[in-house]
């Protein structure tokens, strides 16, 4: 076996599309649920991006005959108290979340391994003053601080993703900083200072490849957890503001409102929350055993 | 130089201590642990020295002061000539091409999320010494060729690897850039005896092709006495005796390398049986506060009086320089030289 993978020439086209492959099938045959979680994630991801075109009506378009009406042929998922089709609107909630969720996850994982890999390679005094920084932004409850920063800059879009970007950044970054203070002491890491190495080449080879699994964990379950922070801003009215479809908003307004004469209407977009969430957790899961060699058959 | 060309490596006075502070606003030094304190010794062009003692003595930490990943509180370090206690770590650089070390645990010691070629290659990368795609690869395959292993290997990730295999990837690695001297911490005591054999003949089999200088830190003799051809005893971050091997091995002059060699059991168990056994008494002293005088007299057989006053100098005693006063007075002429004597064994 391994003199035939050395016969084989390295630039062989291709081989990135091979290595594609065999990941996958490794994921499907070894991690179900995790294929399972990254199957239904798809599913959501390429909704909200097709929201659009498979929305059977307008997100916005009102029929005053059907209002309050229960999941029909008609509609889907039912309408809402103004008539508006419920499943075109999940659909565009989809899109929301998604964009908030990948964003501010993104945001805040980079600023988690900025501050994590920093503080935690470098030690000493620098460790010392961004990790009593990171416990004071600690103390304040998230959503206290989500409350004030939102009623200040006021709500949209961008804001949210930024602000749950830091937040979430910043309270991640202990989570890599430990990782990286356990990885610094690797023997391995002192071979590579043994040879001459540079503090950056160590960070790019050594760090950061050893706190990936943390690194991936942490931005899988950020995605989610992104979401339902963005879902409780909605519900309390700070979230993206009406009438955009969120999932959050639309718990909130008619979900709530209606829960007795139109159950449908926090139902739908309260089972995608969690299932997306459920979905981002378990494929990040199985992500982070499947990226370790160790864990790798020979 | 001075007629000494011969000489790769001088270490005189080497002191490695580590502060003790207590308090958390205001930090206050305490103490410090001496862990090494005062050691002196040279390596010839093409040999190999052995560091011998127990756990805990300052083997490991003289072997980082001298790749300089461990700062020295003083002393001074001269690597082919050059003094390079003091230099920056920019100056540092170059010389850790000449200078190498091959780790006690193979097990962390390689980078478990790349492939054997990227980790041998390593070196020849951070020094810019990699050249193409085709040259690195052949210069891997060489490196991985002359330790043992099949250069189809290189694509292979650590973990599929046995421990005397993963040895011989750290090897190859300290090998990469054509080193001059080989530090060795340990190198063969996490594996099994039959592979420590192994990767022991492969070391002097390299050591003969490639004239290397090794370091060779250890606390198992049998291990030291097959590859040293000088051995220097450790005992509380100090050297007590400097010897031939065979000279150090029958005639061992100091308390402590007696006792020490005494404490190797006979392969025999019959012989084993009607052995006496000279067991040292109590237990090691703390390196933070160390014994007055002999470090080693609250524990010697042979104590002297004046041995918890006076400190006694590594000075040579026929063949051997030995740290004690039961030899004090067959070298009067050495007294003030210190560690640092320029009698080299």
């Amino acid at each position: 076996m391994t003199t035939v993978a050395a016969a084989v020439p390295d630039a062989l086209p291709g081989r990135d599309q091979a290595r594609w492959r065999r990941f996958t099938v490794r994921l499907f045959r070894t991690k179900p649920l995790g294929a399972a979680g990254a199957v239904v994630f798809a599913i959501f991801l390429l909704s909200g991006i097709f929201a659009g075109v498979l929305a059977p009506y307008g997100i916005n378009e009102t029929d005053l005959a059907h209002r309050l009406e229960p999941p029909s042929r008609q509609f889907l998922l039912g309408t809402d108290h103004l008539g508006r089709d419920l499943f075109s609107r999940v659909l565009m909630g989809a899109r929301l979340s998604m964009i908030v969720g990948f964003c501010a996850a993104a945001l805040a994982t980079v600023v988690s391994i900025v501050i994590g890999v920093l503080s935690g390679y470098l030690g000493g005094w620098f460790d010392m003053l961004t990790q009593r920084l990171v416990d004071a932004w600690m103390t304040f409850p998230d959503l206290v601080l989500l409350i004030v920063i939102v009623s200040v800059v006021g709500p949209g879009i961008t804001q949210i993703v930024i602000i749950l970007g830091l937040l979430y950044g910043i309270a991640g970054s202990r989570i890599v900083r430990g990782a990286v203070t356990s990885v610094r002491e690797h023997v391995y890491t002192h071979a590579a200072q043994s040879i001459g190495a540079g503090t950056f080449h160590i960070l790019r080879r050594h760090i950061l490849p050893n706190v990936m699994p943390v690194v991936i964990v942490l931005f899988t379950t950020r995605v989610g957890a992104v979401i339902l922070s963005e879902a409780a801003l909605s519900f309390l009215g700070l979230g993206v503001p009406p009438p955009a479809p969120t999932w959050g908003g639309m718990l909130s307004g008619d979900g709530r409102t209606y829960l007795y004469l139109g159950p449908w209407l926090a139902l739908a977009p309260g089972i995608c929350l969690t299932v997306v969430v459920y979905a981002a957790n378990v494929f990040g899961d199985a992500l982070r055993d499947l990226l370790d060699p160790r864990m790798r058959g020979t | 130089m001075n007629g000494r060309g011969d000489v790769l490596l001088r270490v005189e006075d080497l002191k490695v201590h580590f502060p003790v502070t207590e308090g958390v606003l205001m930090r206050r030094r305490v103490g410090s642990v001496k862990a090494v304190d005062g050691v002196s010794f040279e390596l010839r062009r093409g040999e190999t020295f052995g560091l011998v003692g127990e756990s805990g003595c300052g083997k490991s930490t003289t072997a980082l002061a001298i790749l300089r990943m461990q700062e020295p509180t003083a002393g001074r370090i001269v690597f082919d000539g050059e003094d390079i206690s003091r230099v920056d770590q920019r100056g540092l650089r170059p010389l850790r091409r000449r200078m190498q070390m091959v780790f006690q645990d193979p097990f962390g010691s390689l980078n478990p999320r790349m492939r054997v070629r990227e980790i041998v290659g390593e070196p020849l990368k951070v020094h810019g010494v990699a050249g193409n795609r085709r040259r690195f690869r052949e210069r891997v395959a060489e490196l991985l060729d002359l330790v043992g292993l099949l250069p189809a290997m290189a694509d292979r990730y650590p973990h599929q690897f046995s421990g005397g295999q993963r040895q011989r990837i750290g090897i190859a690695r300290a090998l990469a850039l054509e080193p001059d001297l080989l530090i060795c911490d340990e190198a063969v005591s996490a594996l099994d005896v039959s592979i420590q054999a192994q990767v022991l003949n492969l070391l002097m089999d390299l050591q003969e092709r490639l004239g290397l200088t090794y370091l060779f830190i250890a606390h198992d003799l049998s291990v030291v006495r097959h590859i040293s051809d000088r051995i220097g005893v450790m005992y509380l971050g100090r050297i007590v005796e400097v010897a031939a091997r065979d000279e150090l091995f029958e005639r061992p002059r100091h308390p402590y390398t007696e006792a020490l060699l005494a404490s190797v059991p006979a392969p025999d168990p019959i012989v084993e049986a009607a052995r006496a056994h000279h067991l040292i008494a109590g237990e090691v002293p703390s390196v933070r506060n160390p014994p007055s005088g002999c470090r080693f007299h609250p524990r010697c057989p042979k104590v002297l009086g004046h041995c918890d006053r006076a400190e006694p100098l590594l000075e040579a005693d026929g063949p051997a320089r030995v740290a004690c006063h039961l030899y004090a007075d067959s070298s009067p002429a050495a007294a003030g030289a210190g560690q640092a004597g320029d009698l080299a064994v």
